[in-house]
């Protein structure tokens, strides 16, 4: 069991506390499921934010809070999470200061993520709804299938860029690719198969980079729109980057979206 | 382009007993029929039948014939006519053929070469009318070893066990999902499963929300490489979840929804926009190992608060057994296995004929892989594609299953009759279709008795025949090869089935 300090808020975890309660947990020793089983206890406890020291690998965190009440739960980390970060995440917040590994976000359904640092591969993969903000670059396979439906439109925003098949078989959803330190966009197989969405890169791409499916078009003042609110976001959370909203959105982007909501509509015959 | 196929189908209007009451050309969806109010007689337009029978069976006056098409190629084994009138098409049209159902070339059914044991004399055989019958069964990972502790006339477990889905009776209903199939074929498979103490199987279409709160005590929820409508809620709504890696089918490649059959309803279950290609890769994209495959079961463990036992289907495929040996290390629950003759909504032809292993050796090799490993235990093992019938179900128990699924059984239960058009979306029975006049036909109520009664019946079936081999529990006959006897069968095929030959 992990210990458990009251930060504020008053009494004993079992007395039935008037106010919204910050706990902060040590996760060093605690194995994946016991932190995970520590963290749903608090969430049913009525703790609405938790701070967890010492995250060193462990998975899934946040994928256990769902509750039929819908009860929802701040979570900051300090450390390194394990893959699957805010898998099937249901409407929760997640801070982490650090590095994540490979699958945040996965099948995401609401809330957010703020990674002060870098976020491996498969980063919002099928994800649908929520905000995940990236301060550095993130690995392969970025927001492979990421979907939306009606109001529920997720949204990416790197710092750095991504790598192979950014938004693979994309059928929804915003990605921004802000290459913050301007070392250009290296990804190869941009978008195959992309039926959906959209991904805004800021600077250039090569059309080789992109799949067949993928139109390529300068920004419009609605997308410039789009641009301004996540880029300010994204600064809100991160301000450790030190550029001004300014600096970031007076830069040439690009849009990516596809060029058929049906790209495979004449493969077949009867 | 002029079409060189021929019709398929030749359709005989006996005009003596025709009353133009155009039914039939209400009845196909295909617009096959058409009435002439000149000539005051309907006209049939062949090139466009499926042969699905609607028009025969609903004609009030029995005036329609539709049989295959009497027209032929010279007659040549090589070259079938489905060969050549394949070839024409794709000649025709640059395209991948498509085609729905399972497999229908003649590859050999093994359940029609393998004989059931009964009693005589030694060993009585139980009546079942008498004779408590058990065929409740749990399904799920069992401990490697029970410590129960005995005292005061009472039993207890000690070990923790986990999830395990309890099924009156070893039947359960395929993965079929909402989209692919109308929402009154979905509606009776689910009010079927729950009537029966047995389950259904979303598919990856999603559960509607309506339905959560009734059938989700009987759903098994997919989680499929295209991940539509998945959220915690739907998870958590199910009495089990299924990881969908393959199908049999179509194994090794994803599906296309196409766009005309999201629906809004659809749409709403997929979480996806009206009208768009629901696309599913041919494989999850966040599991290229067994070592990924763990992590996304373990998330789904995580997501229900490991209350929920995990399945991944798989199909049948060449070396599938070593792989199933690494599904089950990896944490899954159930096994189910999709064999050579499992059906699907869309596939394309080459594919569905082409590609996999029968079911009956499947099982077989897996049941002993796992226990060859010791790990049988660990999980159950769903078979599924091509079960016809409650001696089928038998045969597969006794070959190593615990349960079995059944898809174009229960379809067919519901009036399907294969015509194989079902990526058309008209299917004429109401079933694969989202258009809300052809879902209509289906009558909920309906429907979903026929399912019920079909499941009673084999079940009733299934009591007869383990009574007949004195046994009283489908416990006992699970892996029980001993019950099997092979006909017409080589060496190497009863080898792989583990059974001995008839008279042996
Ligand atoms: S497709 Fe079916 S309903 Fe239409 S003509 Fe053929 S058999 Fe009759
Ligand atoms: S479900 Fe309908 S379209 Fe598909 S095979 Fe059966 S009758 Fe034909």
């Amino acid at each position: 069991m992990a210990r458990a300090e009251e930060v504020n808020g008053s009494g004993s975890l079992d007395d039935a506390p008037a106010s919204p309660r910050e706990v902060e947990i040590d996760a060093a020793d605690q194995d994946t499921r016991a932190l995970n089983d520590r963290l749903r206890e608090l969430l049913l406890s009525g703790v609405e934010k938790v701070v967890i020291r010492n995250v060193c690998g462990q998975r899934y965190i946040g994928t256990r809070l769902y509750t039929p009440q819908h009860l929802k739960m701040d979570i900051e980390i300090f450390g390194t999470p394990g893959n699957d970060l805010a898998a099937f995440l249901f409407g929760h917040k997640i801070t982490v200061h650090g590095n994540a590994q490979d699958g945040v976000g996965n099948t995401m359904d609401a809330g957010e993520v703020v990674v002060h640092g870098r976020s491996g591969d498969v980063l919002g993969f099928s994800m649908r709804g929520g905000e995940i903000y990236v301060r550095d670059g993130c690995g392969y396979r970025t927001a492979l299938h990421m979907k939306e439906y009606e109001d529920k439109r997720p949204v990416l925003v790197i710092g750095g860029t991504a790598q192979d098949f950014l938004g693979e078989y994309m059928a929804g959803g915003i990605v921004v690719l802000l290459d913050l330190e301007e070392r250009g966009h290296q990804a190869n197989f941009i978008g195959t198969g992309m039926h959906g969405g959209v991904i805004y890169l800021r600077g250039a791409v090569d059309g080789s980079q992109l799949g067949s499916q993928v139109g390529c078009s300068p920004v419009d003042p609605s997308d410039r729109k789009v641009l301004d609110h996540y880029i300010t976001r994204f600064l809100e959370r991160l301000p450790e980057v030190g550029l001004s909203r300014e600096e970031i959105i007076n830069s040439p982007f690009l849009r990516l979206t596809p060029k058929s909501k049906r790209p495979y509509s004449t493969l077949y015959t009867y | 382009m002029k079409s060189f196929v021929f019709p398929e189908f030749q359709i005989i209007r006996d005009e003596e007993k025709c009353g133009q009451c155009r039914g039939c050309e209400r009845q196909c969806a295909f617009g096959t029929h058409t009435y002439d109010p000149v000539a005051d007689r309907l006209i049939s337009d062949e090139t466009k039948c499926a042969g699905c029978q609607r028009c025969v069976i609903f004609c009030p006056k029995h005036a329609i014939v539709v049989r295959p098409a009497p027209s032929f190629y010279r007659p040549n084994a090589s070259w079938s006519r489905e060969k050549l009138d394949d070839l024409k098409k794709q000649a025709e049209t640059g395209g991948v053929i498509l085609t729905g159902s399972g497999n229908d070339k003649p590859f050999r059914i093994y359940w029609d070469h393998i004989l059931l044991n009964a009693s005589q004399v030694t060993n009585p055989s139980i009546d079942p009318l008498r004779e408590p019958m058990e065929l409740r069964t749990f399904l799920g990972a069992k401990p490697d070893i029970m410590d129960i502790s005995a005292g005061d006339g009472k039993v207890e477990i000690k070990t923790e066990i986990g999830p395990n889905l309890m099924v009156e009776t070893p039947i359960l209903f395929s993965a079929m999902s909402y989209g692919a199939i109308s929402y009154n074929a979905f509606g009776s498979l689910a009010r079927a499963a729950c009537k029966s103490g047995t389950y259904f199987n979303t598919g990856e279409g999603g559960l509607p929300k309506e339905m959560r709160q009734e059938f989700g005590r009987c759903a098994i929820v997919q989680v499929a490489s295209g991940r539509f409508g998945i959220d915690a809620e739907y998870l958590n709504c199910a009495a089990a979840v299924e990881i969908k890696v393959g199908q049999g089918a179509k194994p090794g490649i994803g599906g296309h929804l196409p766009g005309e059959k999201v629906s809004q309803l659809v749409a709403e279950t997929r979480m996806i926009p009206q009208g768009t290609d629901a696309i599913s890769p041919a494989p999850h994209h966040d599991i290229y190992s067994i070592e990924d495959l763990s992590m996304l079961i373990t998330a789904l463990k995580e997501a229900t608060n490991y209350e929920k036992p995990i399945s991944v289907k798989i199909a049948a495929v060449h070396n599938f057994a070593a792989i199933a040996s690494g599904i089950v290390r990896a944490g899954a629950d159930i096994i189910a296995i999709d064999g050579l003759r499992g059906g699907t909504g869309a596939a394309p032809k080459a594919i569905r004929d082409n590609v996999g292993i029968p079911i009956e050796l499947a099982i077989s090799s897996l049941d002993r892989r796992l226990r060859g490993e010791g790990i049988r235990n660990r999980c159950s093992i769903i078979a599924a594609g091509g079960i016809r019938c409650s001696a089928d179900v038998v045969k597969a128990i006794a070959l190593g299953a615990d349960a079995v699924y059944i898809g174009s059984a229960a379809l067919i239960a519901m009036g399907c009759t294969l015509c194989q058009k079902c990526y058309t979306g008209k299917c004429n029975w109401g079933i694969c279709t989202t258009d809300p006049r052809l879902s209509g036909r289906l009558n909920m109520d309906i429907a979903s008795q026929r399912l019920a009664n079909l499941i009673s019946a084999w079940s009733h079936e299934i009591a007869e025949m383990l009574g007949g081999m004195g046994i009283n529990a489908l416990e006992s006959l699970r892996g029980n090869r001993d019950h099997l006897r092979g006909v017409g069968l080589y060496e190497w095929e009863l080898d792989v089935l583990g059974i001995k030959g008839a008279g042996e």
